[in-house]
């Protein structure tokens, strides 16, 4: 039996009107009913909005053309502000929102491929999202397409061995289609001395770090060039509110 | 007899020539196997080191593109090790790929546990939507690599050592009715049948025979049922497909007795042959508890 992706109804038209950056938060209010977002939330916020708005060649018209550039949201978790993105940019209707988490809704509290329209991997479990990409990289270099991958992957993700089985074969393989962002808002239970930055370049990765909320600052450093590397782009978040786990752990 | 691995790789060299969909990911194991086919396709024949987790990933992440990926290493390292990466980055994102283990069981006695790994079957079989093929033969592993490989469903193909002297699989989907009788059934599975027909010669007895397990063939045990009496004798956990034996007969009064790889780990290395025997697969264990179980 050939596992076939369902035929996800088109958003009517008028439905999806596309809207900016200044909107995104009430579309996450629609979800979660909250009128104001902790910083962990919307941690994802600006640089979603940056890559679709600026960077990625992707539209709802575009969806399915096979040399289309692709955003995989591997830290599926918390994934209020990227449905506020596909909304805004008119891959789900606004009032899909609405039903967020329920039985009836397309849109869970991990993201599913299959059920939303322009969600390109189904996420949840943490680590899958950077392997997948680098899957994805090797057969869009194997069939000459032009598209290149974006995958978003939390610091705290990075714990995941998974991940570091990705790292260490893109940067060799000099796959420089691949790109990752990485969300640093020092989650990680141990964290990365040294920088997460520095153990990416170390592979072969191209690396950057900069503000995970200064649009300018990240356009350019996701448009930056890294001729036969995979690149990296740090985006410096706040500190999320668990970060003194490490110093617990420390005693 | 070339081994149903060597098999494996000389057709699907052959197919990637011809296929451009096709992309061959590989994880150390079988490299020297597929070093002419990487010079001839660089981007379709992708080696990862030794990075299982990352091989499934890799699959799906092809399968993302619209290439049809095989993926392959040893049992234990293809299925068990990440097995996370089967349900979420094959199942669960609605891909296909062809995954090609080898080293079934206790194809590698002398490896130890690390090396064998009898539960393969049964834990694809808590996945929806695979094919699972176990040849018996290497003609049958080529004719069922070919058909996963223009497909685009999930399929599992397992590969073993151990194999019959001949092939048995007609090359029709489904069972292969190898002798009729009255007193019960023995379904055979893949390289267990040479030893399951030694063991039930003269016995009034069907046999059929199956190198494909998942989807289990219901209609050919139904059609051929005498006696509501079945032994299901599998080359791996024992009683995997006990829950399709029964699924098959439900409504039916009847009686199972699965043989396989027993659940207790042998802590023996050796050969193969001597595995065999300590499981109870050879053709003299067999018949025993067939005969017991049959009262024939």
């Amino acid at each position: 039996m050939a596992p076939t992706r369902p035929n996800l109804p088109a958003p009517a038209p008028g439905d999806a009107a596309p809207c900016g950056y200044d909107h995104l938060r009430a579309l996450m209010s629609r979800q979660t009913g909250d009128e104001k977002h902790d910083s962990a939330s919307t941690s994802t916020l600006d640089v979603l909005w940056v890559l679709y708005d600026r960077v990625l060649r992707l539209s709802p018209d575009t969806i399915r053309d096979d040399d289309r550039d692709r955003f995989y949201l591997s830290k599926g978790h918390g994934p209020m502000a990227y449905y506020a993105v596909l909304a805004a940019k008119g891959f789900i209707r606004t009032d899909q929102l609405d039903g967020f988490g329920g039985f009836d809704s397309i849109l869970g509290h991990h993201p599913d491929r299959n059920l939303v329209p322009g969600a390109e991997i189904s996420s949840g479990s943490l680590g899958h999202g950077l392997p997948l990409a680098v899957g994805t990289a090797l057969g869009l270099r194997a069939q000459r397409l032009a598209g290149h991958v974006w995958v978003l992957v939390g610091d705290g993700e990075l714990d995941e061995g998974s991940n570091h089985e990705a790292i260490a074969y893109a940067g060799r393989a000099g796959l420089d289609n691949l790109h990752a962002v990485v969300i640093d808002n020092s989650s990680a239970t141990y964290g990365w001395p040294g920088g997460i930055d520095a153990r990416f370049a170390l592979e072969g990765w191209s690396a950057l770090r900069v503000s995970g909320r200064d649009h300018g600052a990240l356009e350019a450093a996701f448009t930056a060039a890294h001729p036969s590397r995979p690149h990296l782009v740090v985006a410096e978040l706040e500190t999320a509110q668990n970060w003194p786990r490490v110093l617990l752990a420390q005693g | 007899m070339d081994t149903m691995r060597e098999r494996f790789a000389a057709v699907t060299t052959e197919l990637l020539d011809h296929d451009r969909r096709l992309a061959v990911v590989l994880a150390a194991i079988s490299v020297d196997q597929f070093r002419a086919a990487w010079l001839r396709h660089p981007d379709r024949v992708i080696d990862l080191g030794i990075r299982e987790q990352l091989l499934i990933s890799v699959a799906g992440g092809l399968a993302l593109t619209g290439l049809r990926p095989i993926a392959h290493t040893f049992a234990s390292f293809l299925v068990e090790r990440p097995f996370e990466q089967i349900k979420l980055d094959l199942n669960h994102q609605g891909v296909g790929a062809v995954l090609v283990s080898a080293g079934a069981s206790y194809d590698v006695s002398a490896g130890g546990r690390s090396h064998q790994s009898p539960g393969d079957v049964a834990l694809i079989g808590t996945l929806p939507d695979w094919k699972v093929h176990v040849p018996g033969h290497p003609d049958e592993a080529e004719a069922l690599l070919r058909e996963a490989a223009s497909g685009d469903g999930l399929v599992y193909l397992r590969l073993s050592t151990e194999a019959n002297q001949q092939p048995l699989w007609t090359g029709r989907a489904g069972a292969t009715v190898i002798r009729r009788g009255d007193r019960g059934t023995v379904i055979a599975v893949g390289p267990t049948a040479d030893a399951a027909i030694a063991a039930t010669d003269g016995l009034d007895v069907t046999v059929l025979y199956l190198a494909t397990v998942r989807p289990f063939d219901a209609a050919a045990l139904r059609d051929t049922l005498g006696r509501p009496d079945v032994v299901l004798v599998e080359p791996y956990l024992a009683g995997t497909s006990g829950p399709a034996v029964n699924d098959a007969l439900a409504g039916i009064p009847h009686r199972v007795l699965p043989l396989g790889v027993p659940l207790p780990e042998l802590r023996r290395y050796g050969s193969p042959a001597e595995h065999r025997v300590a499981h109870g697969l050879d053709a003299a264990g067999l018949r025993a508890r067939i005969s017991s179980f049959l009262s024939v």
